[in-house]
């Protein structure tokens, strides 16, 4: 067989409509049944628990009855870094080489067995996306025969953090090599959450490949690293310049200016050329 | 940090960063070396014996 | 009891007394060990860091304390490569203490990790585009500097001394010391910046973020020239501290003046430097990513501008007027004025680069994070500061550090 991404990487990504997302956290549990996710007795404090996908809850600030809300999930962005090209801000940094960025896939790695817990790649991300083990994981009895044997549990004392189911794409990538095909369908490599919406709102697929729904509904400007073209489309802190493989749509004007940091008078502004482009 | 770990490649990086680590690597010991070497000549030929 | 050890001429209290003093301090030593033991056997669940606070006090306190020490590195250059010679009356000082805070970097940063067994891993599979590997290598390249240095003075103790192979190798030592001093300095010189790079690159961290040259954020340089001009305060802070307990002059006031008018001189540099980049921070790079100087510092009840304001005109152009200017310099209150506010002032930097940078939220969405240390992090940050206490109280009564108390005590 002939190496898989030859002359033609892929570039996985993730698009989520936040006005089809209800905020039920049905991505959340199943991100963390299906990658053995540990989680502690007392769940409450939510700057120390793991939650590779993690559901945050947004209002526009205004009071009844204009007031709106909405639910943005959050995974790990799977940065390009700087000019797309794999400087993500977490893997520039970290320095064993524990985090890596794979060009073939554009998936973030996360080498549990090769991190020694420095932290530096969570300071780096401006996202939340990496979390690390406090404690070692401790599972209720027999709960551990529930565990996932593609997913390695993790140890005390590493930063863990969402794989977009990489062990998913290596599943599908070895049922592919067994049948003889060069490549592996858009609906053979799906994450756990994208399966497990119930409202449809998380897409997933080849942001390289037009034929894959990712790339029909935000239109990624190649020359642009992958900005989106679909006015109604953004990436979270877009002008960090870290080239997030995760997009968002919304209708709505207010959650599209939440995604970033605008100065006063600078979102009017920057709405203005967007449209003007757009004509 | 040698050429057979699995991250090593042959790129400007490397040779910049290892370079100039192994050379900090090297001086420090060539200057040890010479101090100690140059130690045990002055006490073998009895010098430091009776200073005081 | 111990008086075949104590320098020849030199008046040491009597060892009960010292022992005493040993004592207490060991105690807290022993407390500090214990949170170690914790950490070490039950993890960093330990301590009051969370995922929003990956880097906190004790990172602060790395970088802090190699920040102050570095006076050892700075004094060595002036005094071996520039050749000031004055200087040889502090630089046994300055090394012992640059000895005890190199020292006590690398045991938090053991501390630190979350698994500490594997911290060999930074070497190993080094990735070389990372500050924090620079930064690995050439701490633990110059400890080694510093041990070479610190060395002979240990071998020149009354009865080491006395053995004709040590009374040898430390003189070669001292002959080869400014080969060793120099590889100090230019080691220095990419750690200290390293660790004002490990901040600076972080582009997803818009308070941190400074463009640069090369490779290299403005806060690399930041870093290595305010540890060479903050490092000499705590130098002299530290000299002051000790006469006043031997209650003893030790050095003379010339050498004192001497290196307050140089460190005087590098902090006035640094300062201008400091304020260039704020500003362009504030007027450029900030904005340019969406962010008000004053969304750093609003919304929260602890970092109000006032850090900024505290940093550089408390602890930045105070300490360098004074310093610059001889009638203030040579009075003596205003010295010791000036070397404290010098010391709290780098410090703050490293806090502000450290702490700050992890409290201040980018999604527009998120808040901001405060944090507590548990005393599981504060005995082991206090832990260093016992251990340097009880070195530096074994290098003044059993070795020769200060060249010219014996002069000064007869002088009296």
């Amino acid at each position: 067989m002939t190496q898989q991404n030859h002359g033609n990487a892929h570039k996985f990504g993730m698009v989520i409509d936040l006005d089809k997302c209800t905020g039920c956290g049905s991505c959340m549990v199943a991100c963390m049944s299906e990658n053995n996710v540990p989680f502690k007795e007392d769940e409450s404090n939510k700057k120390d628990s793991i939650t590779w996908m993690r559901v945050y809850k947004l209002t526009n600030g205004k009071s009844f009855p204009d007031t709106d809300v909405c639910y943005l999930p959050r995974p790990c962005m799977h940065c390009g870094g700087k000019g797309d090209h794999g400087h993500s801000p977490c893997v520039s940094v970290c320095p064993a080489t524990a985090t890596d960025y794979d060009y073939g896939t554009g998936i973030v790695s996360q080498i549990y067995t090769r991190c020694f817990g420095c932290r530096y790649c969570m300071g780096a991300c401006p996202y939340h996306a990496r979390f690390f083990n406090w404690w070692d994981p401790k599972w209720p009895e027999g709960m551990e025969e529930y565990l996932s044997p593609d997913v390695s549990p993790r140890m005390r004392g590493v930063v863990e953090k969402c794989s977009f189911c990489f062990h998913r794409y290596q599943a599908a990538k070895d049922k592919a090599y067994l049948e003889e095909r060069d490549t592996v369908a858009e609906e053979e490599y799906q994450t756990a959450c994208t399966q497990a919406c119930p409202s449809g709102a998380i897409t997933f697929g080849d942001l390289n490949n037009p034929d894959h729904a990712v790339h029909q509904l935000v239109n990624p400007d190649p020359h642009h690293c992958g900005r989106p073209r679909n006015p109604k489309a953004f990436r979270l802190l877009e002008r960090l310049e870290t080239n997030p493989k995760v997009y968002y749509i919304s209708e709505r004007e207010w959650v599209r200016k939440a995604g970033d940091n605008y100065l006063d008078g600078e979102w009017e502004k920057a709405k203005m050329k967007k449209t003007k482009g757009h004509e | 940090m040698l050429p057979n770990c699995f991250e090593w490649a042959w790129d400007a990086g490397h040779f910049l960063f290892f370079g100039g680590m192994w050379y900090t690597i090297i001086i420090l010991s060539l200057g040890m070396t010479w101090c100690i070497f140059k130690t045990i000549m002055d006490t073998v030929s009895g010098k430091g014996g009776d200073h005081h | 009891m111990d008086s075949a050890l104590i320098p020849k001429g030199a008046n040491r209290c009597p060892f009960p007394v010292f022992a005493t003093g040993i004592a207490v301090v060991g105690v807290v030593l022993l407390w500090g060990v214990y949170a170690m033991g914790l950490c070490w056997i039950k993890g960093l669940n330990q301590t009051n860091m969370n995922d929003y606070y990956g880097f906190a006090l004790w990172i602060w306190a790395d970088l802090a304390v190699i920040a102050i020490g570095g006076g050892a590195f700075f004094t060595g250059l002036l005094k071996y490569v520039l050749g000031i010679d004055e200087l040889k009356n502090i630089i046994n000082l300055a090394v012992v203490i640059g000895f005890i805070c190199y020292s006590s970097a690398l045991l938090i940063l053991a501390i630190d990790i979350g698994q500490p067994l594997r911290g060999w891993f930074i070497f190993w599979h080094a990735n070389v585009h990372s500050m924090l590997t620079e930064v690995a290598f050439c701490l633990s390249l110059y400890f080694s500097v510093l041990t070479i240095e610190f060395i002979p003075l240990i071998l020149e103790n009354r009865q080491v001394d006395k053995v004709p192979f040590f009374h040898n190798l430390s003189h070669n030592m001292h002959t080869a010391m400014a080969v060793f001093a120099a590889t100090g300095a230019f080691l220095s010189c990419f750690h200290q910046g390293s660790l004002g790079g490990v901040a600076g690159v972080l582009y997803g961290r818009p308070f941190a973020f400074r463009e640069g040259l090369l490779i290299w954020p403005w806060t690399f340089f930041l870093f290595t020239w305010s540890a060479a001009a903050y490092g000499p305060c705590f130098t002299l802070l530290v000299a002051k501290m000790v006469e006043g307990i031997t209650r003893k002059k030790l050095i003379k006031d010339n050498v004192i003046h001497l290196l307050a008018k140089i460190s005087g001189w590098m902090i006035t540099t640094y300062i201008v430097a400091k304020i260039i980049d704020t500003i362009y921070w504030i007027a450029v790079t900030a904005p340019s990513l969406g962010f008000s100087v004053m969304d750093f510092y609003t919304d929260n009840a602890f970092y109000g501008i006032w850090i900024l304001f505290a940093e550089i005109v408390l602890g930045g152009i105070v300490p360098a007027v004074i310093l610059i200017t001889k009638k203030y310099r040579e009075n003596s209150k205003m010295l010791l004025l000036a070397i404290i506010l010098g010391v709290l002032g780098v410090c703050l930097n490293r806090w502000v680069m450290v702490l700050q940078v992890m409290a201040v939220p980018v999604m527009s969405f998120d808040t901001w994070a405060l944090y507590i240390p548990s005393w599981q992090e504060v005995a082991t940050t206090i832990l260093p500061v016992a251990y340097g206490i009880i070195l530096l109280a074994l290098a003044y009564r059993y070795l020769p550090m200060f060249p010219q108390e014996k002069e000064l005590s007869t002088e009296k």
